[in-house]
């Protein structure tokens, strides 16, 4: 087990330094020169020469990209054109936005998603089944910026039940703080929902005509139990389905974000696409994409505990 | 060719192998580990005559079915030679393009062995087209041969292999096989699939096919009475090695290694008399990757004594054989006189 | 023992190949037929779309801002600009299939070559193509477009790129995995005891074999395709006005949310509708492609 964690942690490292190149590489992607990329126009000489110096843009390319990784390292990750902050302090403010309406959707996805999955299955071919697995479906195919869209038309602009967009002033109370939340997290919960009812549903099915619940029901036992077993069996899969699903939700925050105007990570890389702030959409990306290899990471590690049927070598 | 009683045995066997050896690496999983080695075939080495049928025998996982991908060339071995009518075979292109057209094989399983999403037709066309023989002239040949194995070309070409039994899937890889026109057909399990009745008939056809179109054989299979049926000789394999070999009457009558009497005393046989006086096997095959340093079947071996921690060497007993230190009085072994 | 030229010219039993049984059997699901159909309608009218209405996509009239649909011949209604809403939504979906469907296409190309040479030739060759895509499966899809997409900046060529880069490492899993798995089984060992090379090999033996799974794979992957193709062109990304585009049409209705919600939830509803016909059809395909 030990063995397995480390195995998994030393394959992260690669895979770490990998997603650091492409980030790095975006500056490059950008045409024109990497110090304009990087820089306002108007920026003074002074300026442009300490840019230069400090990211070695006179430097060949790894040069460079050792330069950037170690100034990452140390929570660097440049200045914002458009802003003038520095990226770190810019992602530190938005990212608990993001952060928490991730975990919520999350959380309402496991819930629902375990639910309609376990209607789903233990009905397979009812009506019933029929209704949550269209409703699984269409979670999975629906663009969510629409969703987002069709929810801000029902719940605030027909019923009025909600704000449509922001996330309030601060020292708002919870409860207000909670009602600009809950448009988003319905929007952002719809696709993991509709992933882990699919894959509860097919979990279940498998389940049930498996010969240890046969075996279970010749011993007599109630109903409840064999639910209790089913249960058991397919926590393991939603959570792991759960756990990569947060990583998605987080860099897909993006869409999702516009259409609330939510001032998280998301706001952010649309603020930095619409003002081609490069530095910032770097710095996001990056931070965004290595949560996302943290989530993975931390599911694999996890997962064996979880389900002891899994056998890591 | 059509008497081979008097072919003289100075003549160039059909195929022949010398010494082949073939290691596969197994790569553990974890990191810094020694690799280990699977010893699927060693030391081996046999003459086929022209003509002739060669059964080989032995259980699973003795490197059976390696063999006849090392002798199809479609595994490399480390070390040893394959001759076809006595030119050796070189791992050249153009070389090894010439030898498939000589040298065919039929696999244990007829699906798996026939492309699903093609039909009867094309899959037995595909060999000839890829030699550069017309489309017209394929089919000609896949006719004529799926009427020689017994199935109607009108009504078996355009379908598809799912729509066939096992047993017609089989004439149609055979007659794929034969689509080359070639020397040696080399037989994998064929007929280890098919029930009874219906292998009884493949087996009839076999020989008449051999007869007709001048083949020779290569015969694997764990199915003794098989082997003795379509065999002219007979190669025992165990872990890798042959450990007897001779014409088929002869060692399936006076059985020298005690591993071939110990699975001849476990075939089920008609004949009380065929039975030998030998012990049974006990315990598994001991797996090919930690092998004993002497005979490797010594292990299992009722006779095993300390001379058999060193590795026999194959001695010939007039046309048979065999690899065992009890088949030569003069190295000591105090059962060698059980044998003669 | 030569057969007559009668025998040969004959017509032999022919029977169901894979491709019709799976067509049949896909015709028997109502769920794939219907979402057949209204692909076929979304499709045609786009390619049809000046044939279907009078407008002109890009001209407006300033009068006509935001009308309700049914009001002065404008069926859907106008838009922010004073379009017809009826005809960007035709036209639109134009661009939102085109960006949806080649990306995946480009990537069916790309992917499934890298994937079938991975599988087919194994070895080092294997591992350092699967390697490199690992390295893009450690970014979620949709935050690498972005990424890509945004450093290059605006336009439709370089949605393409985002997108088509994004889509090639599952096509090329897939595809690498079905390849493994076919190349073991003894058809494709007797196609090579025969003396065939390896690209006859992959043309009659594993291709034919592959396509399956690959063909119900890249049907799902065209449901996120249009997804995130219209997404991008939503935060600004692909598509650029006055080109009718639904992501981009769902972005400037915006500011009409409160005046007319109808029509700015409007050209969702074909992006919701293609991608989830895509989806179904491709539950209907495996189904359809699991026999024996």
């Amino acid at each position: 087990m030990l063995g397995y964690i480390l195995k998994r942690l030393l394959y992260a490292v690669p895979v770490t330094l990998a997603v650091s190149i492409i980030c790095f590489s975006l500056v490059q992607l950008a045409p024109g020169d990497p110090l304009t990329v990087v820089l306002p126009a108007d920026a003074s000489q002074e300026i442009v020469d300490q840019t230069r110096a400090r990211y070695g843009l006179d430097k060949p390319l790894p040069t460079q990209y050792l330069l950037w990784l170690s100034n990452v390292l140390q929570g660097d990750l440049g200045t914002s054109i458009a802003s003038g902050r520095s990226v770190s302090s810019e992602i530190g403010h938005a990212i608990g936005y993001t952060l928490s309406v991730a975990v919520l959707a999350c959380l309402l996805a496991l819930v629902a998603g375990l639910a309609l999955g376990l209607v789903a299955g233990y009905t397979m071919g009812s009506p019933m089944d029929k209704i949550a697995s269209a409703t699984a479906i269409s979670g999975v195919s629906v663009p969510h910026y629409w969703l987002g869209i069709v929810l801000v038309v029902f719940f605030s602009v027909k019923l009025g039940w909600f704000p449509a967009m922001g996330a309030g002033r601060s020292g708002q109370s919870l409860g207000d703080a909670l009602s600009f939340m809950i448009l988003p997290v319905l929007t952002m919960a719809a696709m993991p929902a509709g992933i882990i009812t699919r894959s509860v549903r097919a979990l279940v099915a498998e389940k049930l005509g498996q010969e240890f619940v046969t075996a279970l029901r010749a011993k007599g036992m109630t109903s409840p139990h064999i639910f209790a077993h089913v249960v058991k069996n397919a926590a393991p899969t939603a959570l792991a389905v759960i756990g990569v699903q947060m990583g998605y939700l987080m860099a897909g925050s993006i869409l999702v974000e516009t259409v609330f105007a939510w001032p998280g990570t998301g706001l952010l890389l649309n603020n930095a696409i619409l003002t081609r702030d490069i530095p910032l959409l770097q710095g996001t990306i990056l931070v965004l994409a290595l949560i996302f290899v943290a989530l993975n990471l931390i599911v694999d590690i996890l997962q064996p505990l979880f389900d002891p049927r899994i056998q890591r070598a | 060719m059509t008497d081979q009683g008097l072919t003289p045995p100075q003549t160039v066997p059909a195929l022949s192998a010398t010494s082949l050896n073939k290691t596969f690496t197994v790569r553990e999983n974890g990191l810094g580990k020694p690799a280990r080695y699977v010893h699927a075939v060693s030391d081996f080495s046999f003459d086929l005559p022209v003509g002739s049928t060669l059964g080989i025998v032995g259980e699973s996982g003795c490197g059976k079915s390696t063999t006849a991908r090392l002798l199809m060339h479609l595994v490399k071995p480390d070390s040893g030679q394959i001759r076809l009518s006595g030119e050796p075979v070189s791992r050249a292109k153009r070389d090894l393009k010439q030898f498939r057209r000589k040298v065919q094989m039929v696999f244990q399983d007829s699906s798996a062995s026939l492309n699903p999403r093609l039909t009867i037709e094309q899959s037995i066309t595909f060999a000839p087209m890829v030699h550069g023989v017309s489309l017209r002239a394929a089919r000609e040949t896949a006719w004529r041969l799926l009427d020689r194995v017994g199935l109607d070309p009108a009504r078996f070409t355009g379908r598809y292999p799912h729509e066939l039994s096992g047993g017609q899937r089989q004439r149609v890889n055979i007659a794929r096989a034969l689509a080359l026109n070639p020397r040696v057909v080399i037989f994998d399990e064929a007929v280890s699939a098919l029930d009874k009745s219906v292998e009884a008939q493949v087996l009839n056809l076999l020989n008449e096919l051999k007869a007709e179109f001048g083949l020779s054989y290569i015969f694997i299979s764990h199915d003794l009475n098989v082997v003795r049926y379509i065999s002219d000789h007979v190669l025992v394999m165990y872990l890798g090695q042959v450990v007897e070999q001779g014409p088929v009457d002869q060692v399936y009558a006076t059985p020298r290694h005690p591993y071939t009497r110990a699975l001849l005393a476990s075939m089920p046989s008609p004949d009380p008399e065929q039975r030998t006086m030998a012990a049974p096997i006990t315990g598994d095959p001991p797996s090919p990757i930690d092998l004993p340093p002497g005979c490797r079947f010594a292990p299992r071996c009722a006779f095993a004594e300390s001379i058999c921690d060193t590795m026999p060497y194959e001695l010939r007993h007039g046309e048979t054989r065999v690899r065992c230190h009890m088949a030569d009085p003069k190295l000591g072994h105090s059962k060698a006189e059980v044998i003669q | 023992m030569t057969v007559s030229e009668n025998a040969l010219s004959a017509q032999p039993t022919r029977s169901q190949g894979y491709w019709s049984n799976v067509w049949r059997k896909l015709l028997r699901d109502r769920v794939s037929v219907a979402c057949m159909i209204v692909l076929a309608v979304i499709i045609l009218s786009a390619i049809f779309a000046p044939l279907l209405t009078s407008y002109d996509p890009a001209i407006g009239s300033v009068v006509q801002r935001l009308k309700p649909p049914l009001t002065d011949g404008y069926i859907l209604g106008t838009d922010e600009l004073g379009r017809d809403m009826l005809t960007r939504l035709l036209y639109g979906g134009r661009m939102s299939l085109i960006m949806g469907i080649l990306p995946v296409l480009l990537a069916l190309l790309i992917g499934g070559t890298l994937g079938t040479v991975a599988g087919f030739v194994g070895g080092w060759t294997n591992t350092i193509i699967m390697r490199a895509t690992d390295v893009v499966f450690a970014f979620p899809s949709i935050l690498l477009a972005v990424a890509i997409a945004g450093a290059l900046g605006s336009g439709l060529l370089n949605a393409l790129i985002a997108l088509t880069v994004v889509l090639i490492p599952p096509m090329v899993r897939v595809t690498e995995s079905a390849t493994t798995q076919v190349r073991s089984l003894d058809f494709v060992e007797a196609a090579r005891a025969s003396g065939a090379g390896g690209l006859t090999i992959i043309r009659v033996h594993i291709l034919g074999n592959i396509l399956a799974p690959i063909v119900v794979y890249a049907t799902s992957l065209l449901s996120v395709a249009i997804i995130m193709s219209a997404g991008l062109s939503f935060i600004g990304l692909g598509t650029k006005p006055p080109t009718p585009e639904w992501g981009l049409m769902l972005n400037t209705l915006r500011s009409a949310i409160y005046s007319q919600p109808l029509i700015a939830a409007l050209p969702g509803v074909f992006i919701f509708a293609v991608s989830l016909s895509f989806n179904l059809l491709s539950d209907g395909l495996r189904s359809a492609m699991d026999m024996s």
